[in-house]
């Protein structure tokens, strides 16, 4: 077996362990939490008899270990439990908030990514010339400026000057899929405007870091133009740091986006847990933890992954 | 001067000093060097770390390394100044009228590429050939330069071949687009001497068929005399002296030539060894941990008190583990260390102090060896303190007769290792080390970084310590002038196994074991014809068998 898919197979064993202790810490971290659900949802004056009553139908007098099988085995089963508050299925629930959360990164994700790489290897061409300091003072300045702000001044010259995009990015199944991305327009500027300092940067500084090797001299030396070496040459020698940056960037597009999600009103994944973590609702808490864990988890083992096949010593063995 | 391919006219190239303390200085580096190349020609340039010798060949491509530019004179290519016409025009000449040969093939491939795509781009980039013919071409220099495979040598990943391979891979690599100069830059000199004598061999017939013009730059001298026409010998970025390679070798004018020729004529007699071994190393054998096989097999040596014994190989035979498992750092799985009559504790952990200061090491980089922020009073004052306690005015004394002892005199005491030359730098670690006032000094390689005159030196201080103080090395090299120059016994490895060990004399005497021969014979001498002889009388052999 080449060395790649045994590193592999173990980073993604290690990837799945990590995810079954999170699990754990998840459900602990409920656990521990002040409050009483019963509590929350019959009310200040609820007699003694009906939270004891509610309690043990929800199956909170269950011992924890119990209650953690149980809602293992049921996220085994695609099962992710019912909310406390509304009785609703939370698997459907938080499949169409998930599925607008993934639209909103996907599009952003779209965007930002190539043309972060492709202003770090601008950057790296005009190295210390007035287009790499352009492009550090302009990025800096955006990802320096809170994400809520930038929301709120683009929305305000876009949407409510210009009337180029609506303001509230609602969006429904009934859309079509210009209507859906007329909506987003907005928030996905505001996200590439946040993320795509950190993922510019890291690509510049991966690249200028390879830059002194002698093979880049090697390169130099054949005549190629400036592009071309750093595109040819350098560019997949640092492929590795920069998909690191770029997953971490994507899960924060998933994860952290409440923020936006609020200030446009976007019916996201955020806002879901934000409305439940303020009802008590532990089930939706725990199921949206778990699904943002694994996302982070699956992003960074991706990343991982494509750092082992973009290192030829581990693809081709001698 | 028609027919010149190459004429340099006047060449001056300054650089950016940054002295410590100082501000940044712009300084000249190669003041005002002219000469003509022609068609066909190899002229080999050769000089000292420091002479200009690179960076004079990489001026023919146009290109100055980190902060280096070129700051007047002419460089004629084909009739053409390279030097007026802007970068646009340079990017045209490089990698198709000129290419260039590291020193590091190993460093200089991209090592996320396979070969025949960095072999064929230069050529294929400059349109000279098309995919299919760049790569016919690549298939068959492969085949000239004596690598495994040609068909399908291309297809590996630079990591996956040896570095013997590489070199001969970025030869390739330059002689693919066809050009008419190549600038070779110590090819050979990152190599193992009995690999370096094939890829000289692959590089000049390689010269030779293709008709192509050569810049051979080296700072070895018995190298350049078997490939070269003609020799420019540099130092200090001036032209010393400059003729025939027959002329240079046998008849050199100038002073400084006359001393690189004669350089390694240190005469040493043998010592007799005595009753009793200041170290004893017997049947040692030792694995770095995780690995399936033994690093050192078996390994018996001995060293005499106020001797050397020279331990000799390529690279990879073990000889750098034999001293890490002498000075503890690696314990071995079997045997045993005796040292000055007691039996030695496997382990780093396990030695007394005593222990520690009566053996002490030198190592090949004096520059990773200190502390750069560290004066030289404090590097060496150190051990002094560590092992005798000695403060104050008792320790700089001490520290100054150390100093005159390697022959550095006042003034350096405050000194960094930043403000010291090599030679300089691997003379405080001399006095580091013997400092601990030790009974035998391991010497790993102290002089490969160092220039031949410079090492030179080093071997003469070592020598007269020797005398004086009385201290044995332990010396590891791969350099046999070395050995020759400073040992008392001698044991050859290859492959973590010692396969021969004596007397100086009687090592380095016939009748030779087939690896002892191979590795004597490689060894180049300084006389014209010589690489020749050996190929001719390998092959010979080879066909006998």
């Amino acid at each position: 077996m080449s060395p790649a898919i045994k590193l592999i197979a173990q980073r993604i064993a290690l990837g799945l362990l990590l995810l079954f202790l999170v699990s754990i810490l998840i459900f602990v971290g409920t656990l521990i939490l002040p409050g009483d659900v019963a509590q929350s949802i019959l009310g200040q004056s609820a007699t003694p008899e009906a939270l004891a009553n509610l309690r043990r139908d929800l199956g909170l007098n269950d011992p924890a270990f119990t209650r953690y099988i149980n809602w293992l085995t049921g996220i085994f089963h695609g099962d992710l439990g019912t909310a406390l508050t509304s009785g609703q299925d939370i698997a459907t629930a938080i499949g169409s908030r998930m599925s607008n959360t993934l639209f909103l990164a996907f599009w952003a994700a779209v965007i930002s990514v190539p043309l972060a790489i492709l202003l770090g290897l601008t950057a790296v061409r005009y190295k210390d010339r007035w287009p790499d300091k352009l492009i550090s003072a302009v990025t800096l300045a955006s990802i320096s400026v809170p994400e809520f702000m930038i929301g709120y001044i683009i929305m305000y010259f876009i949407g409510v000057k210009l009337r180029w995009f609506p303001s509230v990015a609602m969006i429904n199944d009934s859309m079509s899929l210009g209507e859906k991305l007329s909506a987003v327009a907005m928030p996905v500027m505001v996200l590439t405007l946040v993320v795509l300092a950190h993922m510019m940067r890291m690509t510049r500084a991966a690249i200028l870091n390879v830059m002194q090797s002698p093979y880049i001299e090697t390169a130099e030396l054949k005549g190629l133009n400036s592009f071309m070496v750093i595109f040819r040459h350098a560019f997949p020698n640092s492929v590795a740091p920069i998909v690191n940056v770029v997953m971490l960037n994507m899960a924060y597009l998933v994860v952290g986006v409440v923020v936006i999600e609020v200030v446009f009103t976007y019916p996201g994944m955020g806002q879901y847990l934000v409305d439940h973590v303020s009802k008590r609702d532990v089930p939706v808490v725990q199921a949206c933890g778990l699904i943002f864990a694994a996302v982070y988890i699956v992003l960074n083992m991706v990343a991982d992954i494509v750092s082992i096949l973009s290192n030829p010593r581990l693809r081709h063995p001698k | 001067m028609t027919d010149a391919l190459l004429d340099v006219r006047n060449l001056k190239i300054g650089a950016t000093a940054y002295p410590p303390g100082e501000p940044p200085q712009e300084i000249e580096i190669v003041h005002g060097v002219s000469f003509t190349l022609e068609k066909g020609r190899v002229l080999g340039l050769i000089g000292e770390s420091g002479a200009g010798k690179s960076t004079i060949g990489l001026a023919a491509l146009g290109y100055g390394r980190g902060g280096v530019k070129i700051t007047g004179g002419e460089v004629w290519i084909n009739g053409r100044d390279i030097l007026k016409g802007g970068i646009r025009r340079l990017r045209d000449l490089r990698g198709a009228e000129v290419t260039y040969v590291a020193q590091s093939a190993a460093a200089a491939f991209n090592p996320a590429k396979k070969l025949m795509e960095q072999v064929t781009e230069a050529a294929i980039h400059h349109k000279k050939f098309s995919k299919a013919e760049a790569e016919a071409r690549a298939v068959a220099l492969f085949g000239k330069l004596g690598l495994p495979d040609p068909e399908t040598f291309g297809q590996r990943y630079p990591h996956q071949v040896s570095g013997g391979q590489l070199q001969r891979a970025m030869t390739a690599l330059a002689l693919c687009p066809e050009p008419d100069l190549v600038i070779f830059d110590e090819p050979t000199t990152a190599l193992d001497v009995t690999t370096q004598i094939d890829v000289l061999a692959a590089i000049k017939e390689a010269i030779h068929d293709t008709g192509v013009a050569a810049l051979y730059i080296t700072h070895d001298l018995a190298v350049v005399a078997q490939v070269a026409d003609d020799i420019m010998v540099l130092r200090h970025g001036n032209k010393v002296e400059y003729g025939t390679t027959d002329q240079i070798i046998n008849a050199p004018q100038e002073q400084y030539t006359r001393e690189l020729v004669s350089v390694r004529s240190i005469q040493h007699e043998e010592k007799l060894p005595s009753p009793d071994p200041v170290l004893k190393v017997d049947r040692v054998t030792a694995r770095y941990a995780g690995t399936g096989f033994d690093v050192l097999k078996d390994i018996s040596v001995a060293l005499h008190p106020g001797q050397t014994l020279a331990v000799v190989g390529e690279s990879g035979s073990g000889k750098s583990t034999l001293a890490r498992a002498i000075t503890g750092l690696l314990p071995p799985t079997d045997g045993s260390i005796t040292f000055d009559g007691r039996t030695l504790s496997p382990t780093l952990a396990g030695r007394s102090r005593e222990d520690l200061r009566e053996l002490q090491m030198i190592y090949q980089m004096a520059d990773v060896a200190m502390n750069p922020r560290q004066t030289v009073g404090t590097i060496i004052g150190r051990p002094l303190e560590f092992y005798f306690g000695l403060k104050g005015r008792e320790k700089r004394a001490r520290i100054q007769e150390l100093l005159d002892q390697i022959e550095l005199g006042e003034g350096f005491i405050d000194r960094y290792p930043a403000e010291l030359s090599g030679g300089q730098k691997q003379r405080v670690c001399i006095a580091r080390a013997l400092a601990a006032k030790p009974k035998m000094i391991i010497c790993d390689e102290v002089t490969s970084a160092l220039d031949p005159l410079v090492a030179d030196g080093i071997l003469k201080l070592l020598l007269a310590l020797q005398k004086r103080e009385g201290v044995a090395y332990l010396f590891i090299t791969h350099d046999l002038a070395t050995v020759r120059a400073i040992a008392d016994s001698i044991a050859v490895m290859y492959r973590g196994k010692v396969v021969r060990y004596g007397s100086k004399t009687e090592v380095l005497s016939p009748p030779f074991d087939d690896y002892t021969d191979l590795l004597l014979s490689s060894v180049p001498e300084m006389k014209l014809g010589w690489l020749e002889e050996v190929i001719a009388h390998r092959k010979m052999e080879s066909a006998g068998n």
